[in-house]
C-alpha cells in the first residue's frame, strides 16, 4: 500500500532517527510512504490562527502538492506537522471563502486546493490500516519487560476536532506499545504540555516540565519514555541534563520514538534506530533487557 | 346573513397609528351584507364590550366581525361578549388588523387597504357560518399519578384530600423516591425520614389512594376525561396479600449484590426491600440474581415463610383502569455514568456522585452515616467537591443548570464537617446559585461555621496518587493554580429525566425538550400543565427541582385536576371535522391523515366517523378529502373559497 507522506523539516535533522526507524517498520507492514516531490515547511505553529490567513499558506500548498500526486491522503510522522495541516485543511473546508482567497494567494500554482485532501499521523495508519492484531504477529523480538510511559503532548489531542483520540483519555499509544510487548506504565502527566517552544526562551519552564513529567513516570514505575512529537522528544530528551544540573537526586530516563520501538519489535537492525541521536544513553537499558545485544554509546 | 355589525378597534395607537381606522369604518359601512360599522379606541375595555352588546340588541344583528387584534388574545373575550347579547358565539369572528397589519407595516394606504381586505374576508366567512355549541363529555373523577417520589406523594395527597381517588403509580417496589435517599435536607437539616416518611404512610393509609407499587404504566388511550389506561404489575414472586413483611426471608437469602438504593455502595440480597421506612414494606425477588430463578437452585427465602407468601411461579399481570387526569412526576436521575476521563469518573472508586456521598452521610446508609470512602473504608481528611459536572457544559454534556447542587454542595460538605469535625472540605466552583428561601444564609453558615473552602475554577484533572486522589484545578480569584491531595472527591454530576422517561413520554405521546423533561404548556403561565389536555408534570420530570419546588409544584399540578374534576361535563370545541356521509367514500386517506387518531371508518357502512372529543380541528383531514366530505365546521371548503377571493381581488 503506498500511502504520500510529508516528513516536515526536523524529520531530514534532529528527528532523522525517528523517519528511518518508521520508514524501515513500515515496510515490514507492508506500507509503502511515498516522500512527497517538492514540500515546503508546514507552516509551525504560525497557522493556529485562524484569522490570519497568511499563515495557511504553507501547509496549504503542502495540500496541493499532495493533490498534484493525484493522491487523496497524506501522512505524517511528527506530531507539529500533523496539527498544523490538519488544522489548516479543517479551517478551509469548513470556510469557502477562505480558501477562496488562499487559492488568490496562489495564483502561480495550476492546481486549485478544494479541501479534498485527508490528513493523517501514522498512528493512524497503524491503527486503520495494519491493525492491532496484525502489528502483533509481526513481533519477532517482543519487548517483554520493558516497562514504557507513553507521552502524548498536546499536539496530537489538541483542539478536540483535530484530536487522533478522546483528548482526555487517550489510548492510541498503549495500543501500540501493547502489541509489542511492551509493559505499559499509566500516570498522569501523559497529555500533559512539554514546555513547547519556551524551550527557545524560557529553557528554566521547560527544565521543570521536564522534570515533573519524567518524575510522575518513574514513580509510576517507567523505565523510558515513548513519545511521537521531535519537539517532545527534544525536551523530554535534551534538557535531562540540565534538569539533573537543577534538582538533585534526578536519575535520567531514555526517551524513545514510538517508532524506534516498533523497529526494535519488528526484529530490524539497531542501526535503523539511530540511537547515535539520543541524548540520553537507550543502550544499558536495552542490554538489560537482553532487548539488544551488543552495547555502544 | 343581511345584518352583520363590523366594529373597529384603535388598540389606542397600535392599530389607528398605522391604519386610518375612519376611512376602513367607512369602506365597511358600503360592504355587501354589513349593517352596521364603527370604530372605538379599545373594543375590549369594558365601555367598548357594553357598546358591544346594545348595537347587537338595537340593530338586531344576525353576526358581528370585530377587526382588532389576533384571535388568541381576545376571541374569547368577544364570543362571551356577543353570547351575553343573546347571539351565538360562534357567529362572532375576529380580524386581525393589529398582529398581521398593523404592526408589520409602516405605509398608512397600504395598511389601511390590507385591513379592509382582512375584515372582508371575515365577513365573507361570517356569512356562511352555522352557529354552534360546545360538546359535552362525560369525566371520570380519578387520576392517576405517575411517579411516586416526593412530588407524586404530594400530587396524590392533595387530590384525595379533596375528595377524588388517586391512582399512585411506582415502578420500584416502595414509594420515596430520591429523597428517601438523601441523608438530610438543605437548608434547614432535617432528614427525609422525619418529613418524608409520614407522607409515605399518610399516602398508604388515605382511603382514597390506592398505591400501585412495582408496576409500570404498559398503554393510554382516550382522551382528557376519559383515559383507559393498562398497567402491569411486575412479578415480585412474594404474594403481597400474605406477606406481613417480617424480613426473615432477606436475612436467609444468601445472594449479595451491589444496592441501587445506596447508589452502588452497599449490598443487599436478591430478595430485598428498599429501606426499613418502605412503603408499601413488602419484599420483592430481583430474578436477575435470585439463585433460584436463574439456577433452579437454594429457595431458602420459601423454606424459611410459614406463610407461604414466596411464589416463584408467579407472572406479570395487567390490569386495567378508567381515569380522568395524569399527573407525570417520574423524577430525576444523575448523569450516566459515562467516564468523564479527565475526572475518572467510574475508574476510581473514590471519585463519587453526589447520590453516593447522600448514602455515606444518611445514617440508613452502608456506613451507617460513618464518611468512610468506598475504596478501603478510610475516613477520608481532605475532600473535594466538584460541582456543575456535567451541567453548563454545552460543549460536552448539558448546557443547562442542574440548579440544586450548589445547594445539596454546601449541605454536604457541611455534614462531611459534622461528621469528621478535623476533616477539610473544598468546593470548586463557577458561581454559587442560593435563590431560595434561607439558601444564600445557608451557604454563608456552611463557609463561616464550617469552614468550607471555596474555590472559584473548574477542576481540570483527577488522577490517582498513591492510595489517594490528586486534584488540578484552577482558583480564578487568585489566579493560581491550585493541586489538591484529596482522599475522596464528591462530584455534582448534572441531573438528567430518570430512565425510562423517554419511553413513558412515547407511551403517552406527551412532548419533551431535547434532553427528555418534559414540556409544559407555557413556560410562564402555564407550568404543571402540559400541551395535551389531561396531563400535568410536576417535580424534576419537567426541569432539575429541588424538594420545596417540586412539592409547590405538586401541589399546582393537584388544584389543576381539582379543578377539573369540579365540573361535572367537560365541554369541548365544537369546530371540529364533520363528514358528509352521503358524499364519502370510504377511501380513508383522512384516517391517515390525522394525527389525533380522532377518526376511524365505520366497520360495516365504510363511512369515515369523527370522534368529535379528540379531534382538535386541525384541518388536515378536510384538505385530504378527495371527494370534499370531510369538511371543517365554520371552517368549510366553500367559506375558505370565499375568503380567499375576497383576499386576492377576484
Amino acid at each position: 500500500m503506498k500511502i504520500s507522506y510529508f516528513p516536515g523539516c526536523t524529520l531530514k535533522t534532529t528527528a532523522k532517527n525517528f523517519e528511518d526507524s518508521t520508514l524501515a517498520s513500515l515496510k515490514v507492514l507492508g506500507v509503502d510512504l511515498v516522500e512527497l516531490p517538492r514540500w515546503n515547511c508546514c507552516g509551525t505553529v504560525y497557522s493556529l490562527a485562524t484569522d490570519d490567513l497568511m499563515h495557511h499558506l504553507a501547509p496549504v500548498r503542502d495540500l496541493i502538492r499532495v493533490k498534484e500526486e493525484g493522491a487523496k491522503r497524506v501522512v505524517t510522522l511528527c506530531s507539529m506537522c500533523y496539527n498544523t495541516l490538519k488544522q489548516a485543511n479543517d479551517l478551509v473546508k469548513a470556510d469557502p471563502e477562505k480558501l477562496e482567497k488562499i487559492n488568490q494567494f496562489m495564483y502561480r500554482e495550476e492546481v486549485k486546493y478544494d479541501g479534498s485532501v485527508q490528513v493523517s499521523h501514522l498512528l493512524e495508519v497503524l491503527r486503520d490500516e495494519v491493525g492491532w492484531e496484525a502489528l502483533k504477529k509481526k513481533v519477532t523480538r517482543p519487548l517483554k519487560g520493558l516497562r514504557i510511559a507513553p507521552y502524548y503532548g498536546c499536539l496530537l489531542l489538541r483542539p478536540t476536532g483535530v484530536a487522533l483520540d478522546d483528548p482526555e483519555e487517550p489510548t492510541l499509544l498503549e495500543k501500540v506499545l501493547e502489541a509489542l510487548g511492551v509493559e505499559v506504565v499509566d500516570y498522569p502527566y501523559k497529555t500533559e504540555c512539554c514546555g513547547s517552544y519556551h524551550t527557545i526562551t524560557n529553557v528554566g519552564l521547560v527544565i521543570e516540565r521536564t522534570y515533573t513529567i519524567l518524575t510522575s513516570a518513574s514513580q509510576h514505575g517507567a523505565e523510558a519514555i515513548a513519545v511521537s512529537c521531535p519537539l517532545c522528544d527534544f525536551n523530554l530528551d535534551s534538557r535531562q541534563k540540565e534538569v539533573e544540573d537543577k534538582f538533585s537526586g534526578f536519575e535520567k530516563i531514555p526517551v524513545f520514538y514510538f517508532s524506534q520501538l516498533l523497529s526494535l519489535a519488528l526484529g530490524l537492525d539497531v542501526e535503523t534506530c539511530r540511537f547515535d541521536l539520543s541524548f540520553v544513553d537507550p543502550y544499558a537499558l536495552l542490554q538489560a533487557k537482553s532487548v539488544i545485544s551488543e552495547g555502544r554509546s | 346573513m343581511r345584518r352583520i355589525g363590523v366594529f373597529i378597534c384603535h388598540c389606542g395607537l397600535n392599530i389607528a397609528g398605522v391604519v386610518d381606522v375612519e376611512k376602513l369604518t367607512d369602506e365597511m359601512k358600503t360592504y355587501p351584507g354589513v349593517s352596521y360599522a364603527t370604530n372605538y379606541i379599545y373594543m375590549c375595555s369594558d365601555p367598548g364590550q357594553d357598546m358591544l352588546k346594545e348595537v347587537i340588541k338595537e340593530k338586531n344583528l344576525e353576526g358581528v366581525v370585530v377587526a382588532a387584534c389576533s384571535p388568541t388574545m381576545h376571541e374569547l373575550t368577544f364570543r362571551n361578549t356577543v353570547a351575553q347579547a343573546g347571539l351565538n358565539p360562534y357567529l362572532c369572528e375576529m380580524a386581525n388588523i393589529r398582529e398581521q397589519c398593523s404592526w408589520v407595516h409602516k405605509d398608512r394606504g397600504v395598511a389601511t387597504k390590507k385591513a379592509a381586505l382582512s375584515t372582508k374576508t371575515m365577513v365573507e366567512k361570517l356569512k356562511l357560518n352555522r352557529p354552534l355549541s360546545p360538546l359535552t363529555l362525560p369525566l371520570t373523577k380519578r387520576a392517576l399519578v405517575i411517579g411516586g417520589g416526593i412530588a407524586g406523594i404530594q400530587a396524590a395527597l392533595d387530590i384525595a384530600d379533596s375528595g377524588y381517588e388517586v391512582l399512585l403509580l411506582e415502578r420500584k417496589q416502595s414509594i420515596g423516591g430520591h429523597m428517601a435517599q438523601l441523608s438530610e435536607t438543605f437548608p434547614t437539616l432535617d432528614c427525609p425520614q422525619c418529613i418524608e416518611t409520614p407522607k409515605m404512610v399518610q399516602a398508604s393509609q388515605h382511603p382514597k389512594i390506592k398505591i400501585l407499587a412495582y408496576s409500570e404504566l404498559e398503554d393510554v388511550s382516550g382522551y382528557v376525561g376519559n383515559f383507559k389506561v393498562k398497567i402491569k404489575k411486575k412479578a415480585s414472586f412474594v404474594d403481597p396479600d400474605k406477606c406481613t413483611g417480617c424480613g426473615q426471608c432477606i436475612e436467609k437469602c444468601p445472594v449479595k449484590v451491589p444496592s441501587e438504593f445506596h447508589a452502588l455502595l452497599g449490598q443487599r440480597k436478591a430478595i430485598y426491600t428498599l429501606f426499613p421506612q418502605a412503603v408499601p414494606n413488602k419484599p420483592v425477588i430481583d430474578k436477575e440474581n435470585c439463585l433460584y430463578l436463574t439456577k433452579g437452585k437454594c429457595g431458602a427465602c420459601a423454606k424459611i415463610c410459614s406463610l407461604e407468601a414466596i411464589d416463584f411461579d408467579q407472572k406479570e399481570s395487567f390490569v386495567e383502569e378508567d381515569v380522568g387526569a395524569i399527573i407525570i412526576a417520574t423524577g430525576y436521575d444523575l448523569m450516566d455514568k459515562a467516564r468523564i476521563g479527565e475526572y475518572g469518573y467510574g475508574q476510581y472508586e473514590d471519585v463519587i456522585d453526589g447520590l453516593q456521598i447522600e448514602r455515606l452521610l444518611a445514617p440508613t446508609g452502608p456506613t451507617e452515616g460513618e464518611v468512610r470512602r468506598p475504596s478501603d473504608g478510610k475516613i477520608p481528611k481532605e475532600v473535594v467537591f466538584v460541582q456543575c459536572v456535567g451541567s453548563r457544559d454545552p460543549e460536552h454534556h448539558y448546557p443547562y443548570c442542574s440548579k440544586v447542587c450548589c445547594m445539596y454542595t454546601i449541605k454536604q460538605a457541611m455534614l462531611y464537617k459534622h461528621a469528621v469535625p478535623d476533616g477539610q472540605a473544598y468546593v470548586f466552583y463557577m458561581d454559587t446559585r442560593c435563590d431560595g428561601k434561607g439558601y444564600e444564609e445557608f451557604l454563608q453558615r456552611g463557609i463561616e461555621e464550617d469552614g468550607v473552602l471555596y474555590l472559584r475554577g473548574r477542576v481540570s484533572r483527577i488522577f490517582k496518587d498513591g492510595d489517594g486522589l490528586k486534584v488540578w484545578g484552577a482558583d480564578t480569584l487568585t489566579r493560581r493554580k491550585i493541586e489538591i491531595s484529596a482522599d475522596m472527591v464528591v462530584l455534582a454530576t448534572a441531573m438528567v429525566p430518570s430512565e425510562g422517561a423517554k419511553e413513558l413520554a412515547g407511551k403517552l405521546r406527551l412532548a419533551t425538550d431535547e434532553y427528555g423533561f418534559f414540556s409544559e404548556a407555557h413556560p410562564k403561565l402555564r407550568p404543571v400543565e402540559s400541551l395535551t389536555a389531561g396531563y400535568f408534570l410536576a417535580g424534576a420530570a419537567q426541569a432539575p427541582r429541588d424538594i420545596p419546588e417540586a412539592v409547590a409544584q405538586a401541589s399546582a399540578a393537584a388544584s389543576k385536576v381539582v379543578a377539573l374534576f369540579s365540573k361535572d361535563n367537560l365541554y369541548h370545541e365544537p369546530i371540529v371535522a364533520s363528514v358528509d356521509e352521503e358524499i364519502c367514500r370510504g377511501c380513508g386517506q383522512c384516517v391517515e391523515t390525522c394525527a389525533y387518531e380522532a377518526i376511524e371508518l365505520d366497520p360495516r357502512t365504510k363511512i369515515a366517523r369523527v370522534n368529535e372529543v379528540i379531534c382538535e380541528g386541525c384541518g388536515a383531514c378536510s384538505v385530504a378529502c378527495p371527494s370534499g366530505a370531510m369538511q371543517q365546521r365554520n371552517f368549510t371548503r366553500r367559506q375558505i373559497l370565499e375568503m380567499v377571493e375576497v383576499a386576492t381581488g377576484t
